[in-house]
């Protein structure tokens, strides 16, 4: 019995969905209500959809996020190219005649996710072109892109009205909240571009072993412009969809900690920073996870002020859970203690039949 | 094994007795006995893989020990890390520099231990003082300037100086002659020496024959983890030592088919699949003149260090040649990279395993295709269909055990994780397929299978560059051996009435064939 | 007792490590910008070339220089500390709400925020050493906790009115020709000192740089590296405390959502200073110029009036932009 459970146990994703199952459990213990969903005017209400609606914007983010990750690098800079989006869009639409036009809202958003492309590119150059650590090249565009969005926005807050435009964020279609379907129309093309083409793999093989991919003919500069580009487009779209929610855009605001809860999200989901496996789905497990975090802390009445808090002390479990030396520790203090080796004993351990 | 009643009657000041050191899949240490007397030099010798600098690892306190024990001064020694080793007295000079390329050469020396007054470091009296060690070792450098300023050579000399001013009883050289010219090495001698008659005793781990047999007074040999025999230096000859090291195999491999052999003009009339011209790199190899043949197996033969991987890396576009010409498959052309070589259809099984070939999270399944997949780019995958049948199709031709295609391939036996980058590249179906020490730590029964293959390529047409420090393998498979020696190709021969002596004297003495 | 897993060898980097005159050059880069922007300011605005604006930049960032200057320690070992901004609102917060709320000691609120620094980056460190936990991870959990623990106290401000601090925050130090600085820009200039000091004439200063330099050569030459990468956070939280304290002094306040972004305003700071962010080399004196230089952005964008404040993330983006592309061609080049 316990050889059947052990493999579930050692799931990399088991922790993750577990808490997740527990959190969610206990709101319900809280609001009995909270799983019950409505349907009202032919759409879909209910805690568990606004948790879903809510998360949306960092299941995009985490979703470019892990593939960078994946190839051993990181992205700092997403929450500048959230902000960044949103002010051109807003800022486009804002200047038109009639807000309402599709063509228009089109139009800015094509101008915005253009703009997240030529961005990642430039991540992607100062990474692989130049050689520089991800850290410090994605750190120049998250500094210098805060001031970009707020030199679009003219330092204010453009606010737009437009209802195409708010249906990215806010409103409904085929019951669900539109940026569910985002969302999920998202990762199910992340998941088969990865999956069903040779790129996930490619990508593990680079972030899991450089120069040995090196050595195997992988042209690894080509991926990793590629992820970088990925990784803000996914960002922009994050963006536009944080900036329909309010109708505006706000360089100073918009998507702030984004790429603090982003990393969390992939952390949490089981990938590791330094690269190679990766989990496009322990990513979203993730930054539900974090959503419902937020969620719960409001519904059970815990004062909003300890989210961060608790978010700390979620960081640090899932850390502590994964690193091999604290889990050594734990399971030393269970065993009995070893007076001097038995050779026998740890050869047949060891042994794998070769 | 002495009967010198002057040694007999000394103590040795290190013994090590029965050491076992495990890694998952490999017995790296089985077994193994030491001793070092105070004011000897004692070489330890063993190609890679032997054991040598993870009996080391044991020693400092680098890695556990899994049995047997360690004496000094005969009361046993138990260590947890270096800075304990350190002050037991054991003092070690590794074969990578050591040390901190951002601090001075003075502060190099002496970091740990600085003088010191009142918590402030007293850095005109650490410079004065290194200076004088340095003087004394006859290095010509300003102890205030920055190691990493001076060639590896020079960071190596101080590495020994920092170890000599540790003022230890057992000072380990883990091939501490690696990087220096033959001046250095004469430096490097007479400290030695002088170190010698203060009574210190030395443990010097060399593969240079040679030098081996200029400063050492005993030689301790391993092989494949075991303890093969210890010797005192007037006791042995370079021919035996190196029959010692890479000599005669088990019986089981000597049991195996005797390959007839391509005779030269056979190997000659067959189309050429690779033609290096005065290829070269400086600093790994110097200028080689190599043509390999459709199903010619040409054998690379020398010890450890001289350039066997250098050259075959240059076949690959691994490092980047500064001279001459190659020409693969009529393709004539630099090779700028490894993914334009793999277009040319050459194919390079690295002897680092490890570092520079598995991808220890990925499957095995994964492993295989990888480099198929890698020609074919991102866009254009291999169906899983496919790559199950591949899978399936070399778990069973290879014997890879466990047969589970979905395994970590960190979780296999060296030898397992051998074949599953043999896979890799024979999927890729090459035109030259290079294997560098490919049956290096591997357990007998797996080797026999890695030579059968070879020998079934070659019949069938693959052209094979092979790599290996074992001879009897090299002269058991090969059409034509190359011999290197020091970084150059001392010899070209056809395999045609060579034996294991035959080449071993070439190694050992040069060029006279 | 646990096995020190050696990774295989790699090459000693020589050709990674600039020798001493090689390595002033950012540094000479950066007090090149220092004295060209000065110069540009004093020919572009009136009252802009007098040493009072220098002073005042001091004077206004004296806060940001000794968290900087925790910072570098970290920086230097290879490691990074996103939790500063945060232990600053901490700081800043707590000794509100002890100094105004519960009425205590001054002195005593001062001593309590430097311990609650040092603890919070001692457990930092050793989540990092102990359990191999990545530096950027850990600290971020440091940050959301210090920041979660702002919340918890107080999410509102609080000003500050104890006698104390206001006296001390209106003090003005005459220098030489009518020139004043503040306590604050003297008590940063003792930490830069010090740092200094314990980098460039201790033991443990020079053990930090063996760490960032090589931290596997480090372990085998027997120090103790453990110990020092564990200290080197509770240094920066410390620095990090005592620039809250600063803060606090600055603000008379204490508000929960201060130092947000500050982490990157010091990262920056440090890397145009010239210390590489993989470790091993830097000078304390590069931060100071590093802060300077932010300083100054500020400084000539409130001069000239007509440029929004939003222009000095893009000019700060900018200069660390070029810093870093000068760091990676000087280390190519020597390759």
């Amino acid at each position: 019995m316990i050889a059947k459970i052990a493999p579930i146990y050692r799931h990399r994703l088991f922790w993750p969905v577990a808490i997740l199952i527990l959190l969610l459990l206990s709101n319900l213990f809280f609001t009995p209500t909270f799983f019950s969903i409505q349907v009202k005017q032919g759409h879909l209400y209910g805690s568990l959809i606004d948790i879903l609606r809510l998360g949306a914007p960092l299941i995009l983010v985490g979703i470019g996020m892990t593939l960078v990750i994946g190839t051993g690098g990181i992205d700092l800079s997403v929450g500048s190219v959230v902000a960044i989006a949103a002010a051109i869009a807003c800022g486009h639409i804002a200047g038109l005649p009639n807000q309402d036009s599709v063509s228009g809202v089109l139009i800015a958003i094509a101008m915005s996710l253009a703009l997240c492309v030529v961005l990642g590119l430039w991540n992607g150059f100062l990474v692989a072109g130049l050689g520089i650590q991800p850290i410090i090249a994605t750190l120049i565009l998250m500094v210098a892109g805060r001031g970009i969005a707020q030199l679009i926005t003219d330092g204010q807050i453009t606010t737009i009205n437009s209802s195409p435009y708010s249906l990215i964020g806010g409103g409904y279609w085929l019951g669900l909240p539109f940026s569910i379907l985002v969302a999920l129309v998202v990762f199910a093309l992340s998941a088969v571009l990865v999956r069903r083409s040779a790129l996930g793999l490619l990508l593990e093989a680079v972030g899991g072993n450089a120069e040995a991919s090196r050595l195997t003919g992988i042209r690894s500069r080509r991926l990793v412009w590629l992820v970088y580009a990925f990784c803000a487009v996914t960002a922009g779209i994050a963006g536009l969809m944080i900036s329909s929610n309010v109708n505006s855009a706000d360089g100073n605001a918009a998507g702030l900690f984004i790429e603090l809860d982003a990393i969390l999200a992939v952390v949490i989901g089981g990938t590791a920073l330094t690269g190679g496996r990766f989990s496009l789905a322990g990513t979203v497990i993730g930054a539900l996870l974090i959503q419902t975090l937020t969620t719960t802390i409001l519904t059970t009445g815990v004062p909003p002020e300890t989210t961060m808090l608790v978010k700390a002390l979620v960081v640090t479990a899932v850390c502590l859970l994964q690193s091999p030396s604290f889990r050594a520790r734990i399971s030393r203090r269970r065993a009995k203690p070893v007076v001097g080796p038995d050779i026998e004993q740890i050869q047949e351990q060891r042994k794998v039949p070769a | 094994m002495d009967d010198d009643p002057a040694v007999l009657a000394r103590q040795p000041v290190l013994t090590m007795r029965g050491i076992h050191k495990i890694f998952p899949g490999v017995k790296a240490l089985d077994g193994v006995d030491f001793r070092l007397f105070p004011g000897e030099v004692h070489a330890l010798m063993g190609e890679n893989g032997a054991g040598k600098s993870t009996l080391i690892k044991v020693l400092t306190g680098v890695y556990p020990i899994d049995g047997g024990e360690v004496r000094l001064d005969g009361a046993q020694l138990r260590v947890s890390g270096p800075g304990e080793a350190q002050d037991a007295g054991i003092s070690t000079v590794y074969q990578e520099v050591n040390l901190c390329p951002n601090l001075s050469v003075a502060e190099n020396i002496f970091i740990g231990r600085e003088p010191r007054q009142f918590g402030r470091i007293k850095f005109a009296e650490m410079r004065q003082r290194a200076g004088e060690l340095l003087r004394r070792m006859e290095i010509d450098i300003d102890p205030g300037s920055m190691l990493g300023s001076h060639s590896i050579a020079i960071q190596q000399m101080v590495a020994i100086a920092r170890a000599i001013n540790i003022s230890a009883r057992v000072l380990v050289l883990d091939e501490p002659t690696s990087s220096l010219d033959a001046g250095e090495v004469e430096q490097l001698f007479r400290v030695i020496r002088s170190l010698r008659a203060d009574g210190v005793a030395i443990l010097f781990v060399s593969h240079f024959l040679d030098q081996v047999f200029e400063v050492a007074d005993r030689i301790t040999v391993l092989r494949n983890g075991k303890l093969v025999s210890e010797h005192p230096i007037a006791e042995i000859s370079k021919v035996q030592l190196v029959n010692l090291m890479i000599g005669h195999e088990l019986k089981v491999l000597t049991e195996l088919e005797q390959r007839s052999n391509l005779s030269p003009e056979e190997a000659a009339a067959r189309p050429v699949v690779a033609a290096a011209q005065g290829l070269g790199r400086k600093g790994a190899i110097a200028p080689v003149d190599i043509v390999v043949h459709e199903g010619e197996v040409f054998g690379l033969a020398g010890l450890l260090g001289s350039g066997r991987t250098e050259v075959v890396r240059l076949f690959f576009g691994a490092d980047h040649a500064d001279s001459g010409t190659i020409e693969i498959g009529g393709v004539a052309g630099a090779l700028r990279s490894p993914a334009t070589a793999i277009s040319r259809g050459v194919a390079f099984c690295s002897e680092d395993r490890k570092g520079e070939g598995v991808m220890a999270e990925l499957s095995v399944r994964e492993n295989i295709v990888m480099a198929m997949q890698a020609a074919r780019g991102w866009a254009r995958p291999i169906s899983r269909r496919k790559q199950d049948e591949l899978a399936a199709h070399y778990i069973e031709a290879l014997d890879i055990r466990p047969a589970n295609p979905e395994m970590p391939v960190g979780n296999l036996s060296g030898g397992n994780q051998q074949k599953v980058l043999l896979a890799r590249w024979l999927a890729t179906e090459p035109k030259l397929l290079i294997l560098d020490e490919p049956t290096r730590g591997i357990d007998v029964g797996a080797k026999a299978q890695i030579q059968e293959l070879v020998v079934r390529l070659a019949r069938d047409g693959m052209a094979v560059f092979f790599v290996s420090a074992e001879l009897e393998e090299v002269l058991r498979l090969s059409d034509t051996i190359g011999v290197l020696r020091d970084r150059t190709l001392v010899a070209s021969l056809p395999n045609v009435d060579l034996t294991q002596e035959s080449i071993m004297s070439m190694i050992a003495s040069g060029a006279e064939s | 007792m646990s096995t020190i897993i050696v990774p295989e060898a790699v090459e000693a980097e020589s050709t990674r490590w600039l020798t001493p005159q090689q390595r002033y050059i950012p540094m000479l880069a950066t007090f090149s910008l220092l004295f060209a922007m000065f110069t540009i300011g004093s020919l572009r605005y009136e009252n802009f070339g007098q040493p009072q604006v220098l002073l005042d930049v001091l004077i206004d960032n004296s806060f940001l220089l000794v968290v900087a200057v925790g910072m570098t320690f970290v920086i230097l070992t290879g490691g990074i500390d996103l939790s500063v901004g945060s232990v600053v609102a901490l700081s800043t917060v707590l000794s509100a709400s002890l100094l105004e709320k519960h009425h205590w000691n001054p002195i005593l609120v001062m001593v309590v925020v430097l311990l609650m620094g040092v603890l919070l980056g001692a457990a930092m460190g050793v989540m990092i050493h102990y359990f191999e936990v990545q530096p950027f991870i850990a600290t971020l959990a440091g940050m959301f906790l210090a920041r979660g623990l702002c919340y918890v106290v107080s999410v509102d401000s609080i000003s500050i009115n104890n006698g104390f601090y206001t006296d001390l925050a209106q003090t003005k130090i005459p220098l030489l020709g009518g020139l004043s600085v503040n306590p604050s820009v003297l008590i940063a200039l003792v930490v830069v000192a010090v740092g200094a000091y314990v980098l460039h004439l201790t033991r443990f200063g020079r053990t930090v740089y063996a760490v960032g330099g090589n931290q596997q050569s480090a372990l085998l030459m027997g120090l103790p590296v453990g110990k020092v990468r564990v200290s080197v956070y509770a240094i920066s939280g410390f620095c990090s405390a005592l620039g809250g304290i600063l803060y606090t002094l600055y603000t008379l306040s204490g508000y929960s959502l201060n130092g947000v972004g500050m982490e990157l305003d010091v990262i920056a700071a440090v890397v145009i200073g010239g210390t590489v962010l993989t470790g091993g080399s830097g000078y304390i004196f590069g931060t100071v110029l590093g802060v300077m230089v932010l300083g100054l952005i500020q400084t000539l964008i409130s001069f000239d009036g007509t440029l929004s404040s939003w222009w000095t993330k893009i000019f700060v983006g900018t200069v660390l932009f070029v810093f870093i592309l000068l760091q990676r061609l000087i280390s190519v080049r020597k390759i």
